[in-house]
C-alpha cells in the first residue's frame, strides 16, 4: 500500500470519529470566512473601490458644515488638479427607513467623468443632463425596486424640505448605470439627481455643497495637491480639509468602532477551542493505534516516516476541513447578503480572506498533527507491541 | 433502578480523572458556544440600555417634521415659543445638536463627538444629568462640559484640558454623569455661545416635558394639526427605541448566528469525547450489564456525565464572558444623530440564564446518542473486546 493510501486508510479507521473532527473543521473555517467578510466589509467602508486618482474636500470641522458651489472653480484652478465636481448627502427615505439607500445631488457629466468605472448609456447621460428633475440609479437598485425609466421616485426630504414647505421630492428616472463591482447584484450604490433642480427647489441652503471630488493629474502627488487646496481655504469661512479617497472611506469606517476588534476576538476563541478540540480527538486516534504503528516500524518504516504519516493525516483532514469550511461560508454570505444590505453595505469574500483561511488550516493541521507525531516518531517497538 | 443510576454515575465519576482530556474537550467547546454567545447580546443589551436610559416616558422631543434625527433637523424662535406657551408643556429646553470632529483617544483618527448647547432649563428637564467632577459651564463662555463616555473616548476631554472645536478653544470644566443614557457621550456647551460661534440661527430640536406621560399623543397630534408649525412630537422613549432598533436587532441576529454555527461545532466535539469515553470503557459497561444493570440507567449515567460537563463549560463561558466583558465600554457611530455613542457591555442575569440553557441543551445532545451507543452493546461482543 502506497503512503498516501495508508494516509487514507487511517482516516477511515473510524467513521465517525472522523467525520465529526471534520465537521467541526469545517464549521471553524465556515466562520472564519463569514466573520472575515463582515469585518472587510466594515473596514472598507461599503464604498467601493477607491481610485486612487481622486481626493474628496470635505468641510475641515464636521460633515455638517457646509462647503460653497463657488468654491469649485479656486479648486479647479489648484496646480495638479485636472477635474472637480461635487455632491451632496440628502438623507431622503423611499417608501420606509429600513430600505434606506443613499442619495446625492450632482451635476450629471461632472460626476459621470470623475467617476469612469461607473458605466452609463451616452442617450440616458444626456437625458439626465437636460432633465430638470432627472435622477438615475445603479441598475441593481433599480432591479430592486421595480423601477423603470420614465417612472416617478418620490422621496421623502429627511434634511431639505422643499421651497413650499412640502418634503415630498419626486424625480423622473431617465436612466441607470453599472457600477461595475458586486454593488450591481446587490442592488446597492446612490441614487443621483440633478443638482441645479436640488439647489433651486430647496428651501435653505441655496449655493452650499456636501463635498468636492478632485481628480489629480498624478497620483504620486496626492499629499502635495490634498495640502495646496487645504491652504487656500484655510482663512476662508469654509475651511476644507481633502484626504484621498480611500483615506476618506476608512476613516469613516472607523467611526463604526469596535467591530473589528469583536469579530477578531470571536475568532480567537472559535481557533482555540477548535485547536484544543481537534488536537485532543487526533491524540486520541493515535493512542489507539500504538500497536499498528509499531508493527510498521517492525516492517522497516522508518521513524520519520511514521511521524510523517500521522502528520500527514492531521494536514489531510484540517485542509479538506477549512476547504470545504470556506466554500461553506461564500455560499452563506451570498445567501446572507440581501438581509445584510442594510447594515454593511457590500459584503464580499476576498481572496484575501480565501488564502488567509486556507494558509489557516494547513497551519492548523500542521500544529494539531506536531504533537502525535512527534510521540508516534519517539515510538519503541517493543514497547508498543508488550501493551496489546 | 435508581440506586443503579446513581452507582454508574458514580463509578463515571471516579474515573473522570483518567479521562482528564477529553472531558475538558466538552467544558471548553461548550464554553466557548456560551462565552461568545453571552458576550455579543450583552452587546446588544449594553447599546439598547444606554439608548432607553436617554429616554424618560414623561418627556418628548420635538423635531422638524420629516426630520431623521436632531442633526437633520431645525426650527426657529418662532415654533419654539409656540410649543412652549402650550398649557400642557411644564418645562421647555430648545437645543441645538453638531457634531465635530475630534480624534478619539484609542487610534487618533477622527470620528463625530456629538455637541449639544444648552440653557439651564436643560438639566431641569433632566434631573438625571449630574455633573460628577468640576463645575456647569457658565453661560457666555466657551466652557465645555463633557459625558463620562465622551471623555472616555475622546482626545483633549480632561478637565482643565482645552477641546478645538472649528478656530475656538473650548475649556474644559466639568464631568457630568446621567445614568449611563446615552448623553453621557456628548459635550455640553452653552446654548447661546454655540449659536455665535457655530454661526446657527434657532435650534435643532426641544426637549419638552408634559403634565403627564398620558397627554404625548393629543400633544403630538395638536403639534402635527397646527398650520403654523412644521414640527413633529415624539415621546423620548419612542424615540430612542427607533434610533437602537436596527443596531441592536444586527447584534442580535449576528451573535445568534455565530453561536448556533458554533455550538454546531460544540457538539460534534461532545460527541466525539462522548463516543470516546463510551469506546473505552466497553468493557466495563458490558461487565456492568452482564452483572444485571439494565440498559436505561447506563444511558442515564452516560447523559448525566455530559450535562455535568456542559454545564460546567457554560458556567466557565459565563464567567469569562462576564469578568471579561461586563462594563467594558466601546463606541459605535449611532445613525439617526450621527455621531459617537459609547456604551458598556451588559451581562445581565437573562443573558446568564440563556447562556446556561444553551449549554445545558448541547449537553443534552452531546451525551444521548453515545449513551444509546453504549445501551445497546452486544454484551457477548463487547465482553471479548471487539
Amino acid at each position: 500500500m502506497s503512503p498516501a493510501g495508508l494516509v487514507w486508510s487511517n482516516l477511515f479507521r473510524r467513521k465517525t470519529r472522523t467525520l465529526l473532527t471534520l465537521l467541526s473543521v469545517v464549521v471553524a473555517f465556515l466562520l472564519f470566512t463569514m466573520l472575515r467578510a463582515i469585518a472587510v466589509a466594515f473596514e472598507s467602508g461599503g464604498f467601493g473601490e477607491a481610485g486612487a486618482d481622486r481626493l474628496v474636500v470635505s468641510p475641515k470641522f464636521s460633515i455638517i458644515d457646509p462647503l460653497l458651489i463657488s468654491q469649485l472653480r479656486e479648486i479647479q484652478a489648484i496646480e495638479g488638479v485636472e477635474a472637480v465636481t461635487h455632491a451632496d448627502w440628502f438623507g431622503g427615505v423611499y417608501q420606509d427607513r429600513s430600505q434606506f439607500f443613499p442619495q446625492f445631488p450632482v451635476r450629471p457629466r461632472g460626476y459621470f467623468d470623475l467617476y469612469p468605472e461607473y458605466i452609463i448609456d451616452a442617450d440616458e447621460l444626456d437625458a439626465f443632463e437636460r432633465t430638470r428633475t432627472g435622477a438615475v440609479a445603479p441598475a441593481g437598485m433599480a432591479e430592486r425596486f421595480g423601477w423603470k425609466v420614465g417612472d416617478k421616485i418620490p422621496i421623502q426630504g429627511g434634511i431639505y424640505p422643499l421651497k413650499d414647505g412640502s418634503r415630498l421630492w419626486e424625480f423622473d428616472l431617465v436612466g441607470t448605470y453599472r457600477t461595475g463591482d458586486s454593488r450591481d447584484e446587490s442592488g446597492l450604490g446612490v441614487f443621483l439627481f440633478n443638482f441645479d433642480y436640488f439647489d433651486e427647489a430647496r428651501e435653505f441652503g441655496e449655493g452650499t455643497v456636501g463635498w468636492f471630488i478632485v481628480r489629480i493629474a498624478d497620483p504620486e502627488q496626492a499629499a502635495e495637491v490634498a495640502n495646496r487646496i487645504d491652504v487656500a481655504f484655510e482663512n476662508s469661512l469654509n475651511p476644507s480639509r481633502t484626504s484621498t479617497e480611500d483615506e476618506y472611506a476608512r476613516q469613516f469606517a472607523k467611526q463604526q468602532g469596535d467591530i473589528g476588534l469583536m469579530t477578531t476576538g470571536i475568532l480567537g476563541a472559535v481557533f482555540f477551542t477548535i485547536l484544543l478540540l481537534t488536537g485532543n480527538t487526533m491524540a486520541q486516534g493515535l493512542r489507539e493505534r500504538v500497536p499498528e504503528l509499531a508493527v510498521l516500524k517492525t516492517f522497516g518504516f522508518t521513524d520519520g516516516a511514521v511521524g510523517l504519516l500521522v502528520l500527514a493525516e492531521g494536514v489531510l483532514l484540517c485542509s479538506a476541513g477549512g476547504a470545504l469550511g470556506v466554500a461553506l461560508g461564500v455560499l452563506a454570505m451570498n445567501a446572507l447578503q440581501p438581509m445584510l444590505l442594510n447594515f454593511v453595505g457590500m459584503i464580499e469574500v476576498t481572496w484575501q480572506t480565501l488564502a488567509t483561511a486556507l494558509a489557516f488550516a494547513v497551519a492548523l493541521g500542521l500544529v494539531v498533527g506536531a504533537v502525535p507525531a512527534l510521540s508516534a516518531r519517539r515510538l519503541a517497538i517493543v514497547d508498543a507491541l508488550r501493551e496489546r | 433502578m435508581l440506586g443503579q443510576i446513581a452507582e454508574i454515575t458514580l463509578l463515571n465519576v471516579r474515573n473522570l480523572p483518567a479521562r482528564l482530556g477529553s472531558s475538558s474537550v466538552i467544558v471548553v467547546g461548550i464554553g466557548g458556544v456560551v462565552g461568545v454567545l453571552i458576550a455579543i447580546l450583552a452587546m446588544a443589551r449594553g447599546f439598547e440600555i444606554s439608548l432607553s436610559r436617554a429616554g424618560s416616558p414623561d418627556r418628548a422631543i420635538v423635531l422638524r417634521g420629516g426630520a431623521t434625527g436632531e442633526l437633520a433637523s431645525g426650527m426657529g424662535t418662532e415654533s419654539m415659543n409656540i410649543i412652549a406657551s402650550m398649557p400642557e408643556v411644564t418645562l421647555a429646553s430648545g437645543e441645538l445638536f453638531l457634531i465635530g470632529d475630534v480624534p478619539k483617544r484609542s487610534n487618533q483618527s477622527p470620528a463625530n463627538l456629538a455637541i449639544r448647547g444648552v440653557e439651564a432649563a436643560a438639566f431641569d428637564i433632566r434631573p438625571e444629568v449630574r455633573m460628577v467632577e468640576g463645575r456647569r459651564f457658565q453661560p457666555g463662555k466657551a466652557e465645555i462640559i463633557a459625558g463620562r463616555g465622551a471623555a472616555l473616548e475622546f482626545e483633549g476631554l480632561d478637565i482643565g484640558g482645552t477641546l478645538k472645536l472649528r478656530n475656538g478653544e473650548w475649556k474644559v470644566v466639568g464631568f457630568f454623569e446621567a445614568d449611563g443614557a446615552a448623553y453621557e457621550s456628548e459635550v455640553w456647551v452653552d446654548l447661546a455661545t454655540a449659536q455665535s460661534v457655530f454661526r446657527r440661527d434657532g435650534v435643532s430640536s426641544m426637549r419638552v416635558r408634559l403634565e403627564s406621560p398620558d397627554l404625548t399623543a393629543p400633544v403630538a397630534k395638536r403639534v402635527e394639526e397646527d398650520p403654523r408649525l412644521d414640527l413633529e412630537l415624539t415621546s423620548e422613549a419612542d424615540y430612542y427605541r427607533e434610533e437602537s432598533e436596527s443596531l441592536t436587532a444586527l447584534i442580535t441576529y449576528f451573535g445568534y448566528t455565530v453561536a448556533v454555527i458554533m455550538a454546531v461545532g460544540a457538539i460534534f466535539s461532545a460527541l466525539n469525547t462522548m463516543y470516546t469515553a463510551v469506546s473505552t470503557r466497553t468493557i466495563e459497561i458490558a461487565t456492568l450489564r452482564a452483572l444485571g444493570f439494565g440498559g436505561l440507567p447506563v444511558v442515564v449515567s452516560v447523559v448525566i456525565e455530559a450535562l455535568a460537563l456542559a454545564v460546567l463549560g457554560g458556567l466557565v463561558g459565563a464567567a469569562v464572558a462576564y469578568f471579561g466583558f461586563n462594563g467594558w465600554t466601546v463606541s459605535t457611530l449611532a445613525n439617526a444623530s450621527f455621531s459617537q455613542v459609547a456604551f458598556d457591555f451588559a451581562v445581565t442575569r437573562d443573558l446568564v440564564v440563556l447562556g446556561l440553557v444553551w449549554a445545558v441543551a448541547l449537553g443534552l445532545v452531546g451525551g444521548l446518542f453515545p449513551a444509546m451507543r453504549a445501551a445497546r452493546l452486544p454484551i457477548t461482543a463487547a465482553l471479548r473486546g471487539d
